[in-house]
């Protein structure tokens, strides 16, 4: 994986096979904390005890499991080599929080990359699940509710490439507006 | 700068459109493998390099949607055509490049772009 976007897209995969109604992605770009973070919590049904002790390990998990582990195990390296690390909360029942730090400036560190194609591939290929995309630069704030994007569509669906291209355009400028 | 205004001119453009369209059964559905192993090997700007093609030629019955992982990583990207009352189609190795031939032959015209498909490395 070349940009950390795409990490965002592969982890938010596992809330949707989890079958989250709601996933709230949030960047954190931090200079003064010379900090980069990624948080992914979604409403899925979670992992118990067990499982979550052995999701990080590509080669522990069954074939049945086998993207998880990929994925999580892949960002989590990425995340080590960046001086940052890897957390994860879950509950049965009550959903997982995936949380990625890096130091900024690390040379290791990937690029963000495109954030708003990752967001718009979420929204538009899962029509029944809410997503909120939050990104946070020091004082600064953007935020991005589909539901509120949703109430206005009316029956226009999210995969209508009109509205597709219009969200990567709101993203973009969105977060360009707090970070320049 | 984008605005939420701007939703309300999509849904009344949409809108028309859904109007003049009798059925839903015509739809042409692509889908884009969207697991570690497509995302890794360029499914996102692939997929992006169709939603631009369909927007661009304002093809309104076809829809881009994603699946999981098909068990045939080493073939990522991979792109299935689901045309109405025709066989699914199985493009591999697919590139932003190869998009917007998948679109005008296969999607507009109904010529499924062979050298491109499953078929043709399996041979």
């Amino acid at each position: 994986m070349k940009e950390l976007s795409l990490n965002i897209l592969d982890i938010a995969e596992n809330s949707i096979a989890a079958n989250a109604s709601l996933v709230s992605i949030c960047v954190t770009q931090d200079s003064h904390e010379n900090l980069l973070s990624i948080v992914i919590a979604d409403d899925g049904k979670g992992m118990d005890a067990d499982f979550l002790k052995m999701v990080t390990d590509p080669f522990s998990t069954t074939r049945k499991t086998r993207k998880v582990g990929m994925g999580i195990s892949l960002l989590k390296l990425i995340a080590e080599q960046s001086n940052g690390n890897l957390e994860i909360i879950s509950e049965v029942g009550k959903g997982t929080t995936v949380k990625a730090t890096f130091q900024y400036d690390h040379i290791d560190r990937p690029p963000l990359g495109s954030v708003e194609q990752t967001i718009s591939v979420l929204v538009s290929c899962n029509l029944n699940v809410d997503f909120i995309y939050e990104h946070i630069f020091n004082d600064k704030r953007f935020k991005f509710d589909t539901r509120e994007i949703k109430k206005i569509l009316k029956e226009t669906p999210m995969n209508n490439p009109d509205v597709i291209l219009w969200v990567q355009e709101y993203i973009k400028e969105g977060i360009a507006n707090i970070t320049s | 700068m984008k605005s939420l205004a701007d939703l309300e001119a999509i849904r009344q453009k949409t809108f028309n459109k859904v109007n003049l369209r009798n059925e839903s059964k015509d739809d042409t559905r692509i889908v884009v493998g969207m697991a570690t192993c497509g995302i890794a090997a360029g499914a996102r700007p692939v997929m992006q390099a169709f939603v631009e093609e369909i927007n661009k030629r304002n093809l309104s019955d076809v829809y881009v949607s994603q699946t999981g992982c098909v068990g045939l990583c080493k073939y990522e990207p991979i792109v299935e055509v689901y045309a109405a009352g025709k066989e699914k189609v199985t493009y591999i190795k697919v590139s932003p490049e190869k998009v917007a031939k998948i679109v005008s032959e296969h999607i507009v015209n109904g010529k499924v772009v062979d050298e491109y498909t499953i078929g043709a490395v399996e041979k």
